[in-house]
């Protein structure tokens, strides 16, 4: 039963890993940038979250809609104000320091309002846990929500993606900046859109975080950030299934490589693991190697 | 009054100057051909018309309404389409969804919808492969698509650049008879060609462009007869 138990935690904790890594892929995919400070908007979610409760005195609903508003306002804020002005400079390196200097921005901004002093965060499920096969096999209720949360996301967003004007506009400017605008896109506002939705699912991802392992400081989102960067490299970067696979994928070795070999030993794994994935398949498990059809 | 007029532009890329002070127009209902050799600043001129790049001086006037700084994305729904140079389709999506990207400006479905069917009336190939992803298509089922694509927003003035660019002499062929199909149909058409002796007998007037300069411009027949012309550029 420890098997499956194991098994179901992974997804769990994959599934958060999957909606983190829906921001750095899709921001990839179509800006052809890596956005190093998502992982810290997913911690200013939770801090919003949890002031909206404890200091607003907010119902936990209305808390995590208005740090979803807030993290979707940070997220086009930081796209218009840090990223934009360099979309055209000659070196994407420029974009990458300036990504982090966002981060470092957003974590300090974080310690000053709030301390440095760990924060418990109370969650804010209320689904009971399911016990199943006896009392031999419990999930929580964070696990269940955790889990319908990213079915529901993955869902919605392909189907937004496929069927909406705006999800066609994407996949246009992620393709060819220059055709698309030829088409009457705006790149621009495609792009800060592209903030808003990943901004908005890195909310969520801190509120399901912070549920699971519940406890809050200004650098929570940094080790989930890079893991769900791993998680999207692992998929395919720009894939929006691969972010799913990788996302789960890595969840599961977190959790096997924890409660089976080391649990200090977790994180050397996920990383060997990707490094073995990428000597493999260096795009990706869905990704596409990138040609040039001349 | 000129449907397109180009006033004196120069652009530079960086501090190299690709276009030194052109002007030149486009009346409704003509086909202007724009010829010159490699490098000579076709594309670039193209660009600057339809806003990918913005000139250091001069303007572009469209309709009387100077657009010379309206951003690109909102030149297409003023009736203007660009066929860029190398197709540019979208390759990881389908003929149908490219044609539907065509038309991202328009609003009534309906009308989308007729469109699409005339433009798989004028490329029966593209109906055939509707659901195919466009990277997969041949190269001159992609200028298909591109020239399709550009239809779709129901332009007053087209922009091509090197249709027939990599295409066999049959293609080429069927080509240029959809361009003069699309000029009867009343869009005037604007077009980039190193095919010039091709390009020349649809056109009604032809610019020559050499380094960044009009060197030559008149009539099309005028021009084809022209022993510069014969010499640098039909091969004679
Ligand atoms: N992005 C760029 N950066 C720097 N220089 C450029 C750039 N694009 C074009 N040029 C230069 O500007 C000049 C004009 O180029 P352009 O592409 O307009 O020529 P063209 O007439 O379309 O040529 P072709 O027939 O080969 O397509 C060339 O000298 C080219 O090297
Ligand atoms: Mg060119």
């Amino acid at each position: 039963m420890s098997f499956i138990s194991y098994l179901i935690n992974g997804i769990s904790l994959g599934s958060v890993y999957a909606i983190i890594a829906l921001g750095y892929t899709m921001v990839y995919g179509i800006a052809k940038m890596l956005n190093f400070a998502h992982g810290d908007v997913i911690m200013i979610g939770a801090y919003v979250v949890m002031a909206s409760i404890t200091r607003a005195g907010l119902p936990p609903f209305a808390a995590i809609l208005v740090s979803i508003v807030f993290c979707t306002v940070l997220g086009v804020v930081i796209e218009t104000v840090a990223y934009r002005p360099l979309l055209n400079a000659a070196s994407s390196l420029a974009v990458l320091i300036t990504a982090i200097g966002v981060s470092y921005l957003l974590q300090n901004i974080a310690l000053l309002i709030f301390g440095a002093n760990t924060i418990s965060f109370a969650s804010v499920v209320s689904v009971p846990a399911l016990v199943l096969a006896g009392g031999a096999l419990t999930i929580t209720g964070e696990t269940i929500v955790t889990i319908i949360c990213c079915i529901v996301i993955m869902t919605a967003l392909m189907v937004f993606i496929k069927k909406s004007k705006a999800g066609q506009a994407m996949l246009a400017v992620s393709e060819d900046k220059g055709a698309a605008q030829l088409m009457g896109i705006n790149v621009n506002g495609t792009i800060a859109l592209t903030f808003a939705i990943g901004s908005a699912l890195a909310a969520v991802a801190g509120v399901l975080l912070c549920s699971a392992y519940p406890t809050l400081t200004p650098y929570t989102g940094a080790m989930p950030g890079i893991k769900a960067f791993v998680a999207a490299v692992f998929g395919g970067i720009g894939s929006i299934p691969g972010a799913l696979i990788g996302g789960i994928l890595l969840g599961v070795i977190e959790i096997f490589g924890k409660a089976y070999i080391s649990s200090q030993m977790a994180d050397a794994i996920v990383f060997g693991v990707l490094i073995v994935i990428l000597l493999v398949k260096p795009a990706g498990i869905l990704g596409k190697n990138i040609q040039e059809k001349v | 009054m000129a449907m397109l007029e180009i006033k004196d532009i120069e652009v530079y890329y960086g501090m190299i100057q690709a276009i030194k002070g052109i002007s030149f127009e486009v009346k409704e209902g003509e086909v202007i051909a724009l010829i010159g050799a490699n490098g000579a600043g076709k594309t670039t001129i193209l660009h600057t018309i339809t806003g990918l790049l913005s000139p250091k001086r001069g303007s572009v006037l469209f309709e009387g309404q100077d657009i010379t700084k309206i951003p690109a994305h909102k030149i297409v729904s003023l009736g203007m389409a660009h066929v860029p140079e190398g197709r540019r389709v979208f390759a990881d999506l389908t003929v149908y969804e490219n044609l539907k990207m065509g038309a991202y400006t328009r609003k009534d479905k309906a009308e989308i919808d007729e469109t699409i069917a005339m433009v798989y009336k004028r490329f029966p190939r593209l109906e055939e492969r509707k659901i195919q992803l466009a990277g997969t298509l041949s190269g001159g089922e992609q200028q298909m698509l591109a020239m399709g694509r550009a239809l779709m927003s129901h332009p007053k003035i087209i922009l091509m650049d090197e249709p027939s660019m990599g295409l066999s002499p049959i293609l080429v062929n069927q080509i240029f008879d959809i361009i003069e199909e699309v000029s009867k149909s009343g869009t005037t058409v604007l077009l980039v060609e190193q095919n010039a002796k091709k390009a020349l007998s649809i056109a009604d007037r032809a610019y020559v462009l050499e380094t960044g300069k009009i060197v030559l411009e008149g009539d099309a027949k005028a021009l084809m007869d022209d022993d510069s012309i014969k010499k640098a550029y039909l091969g004679e």
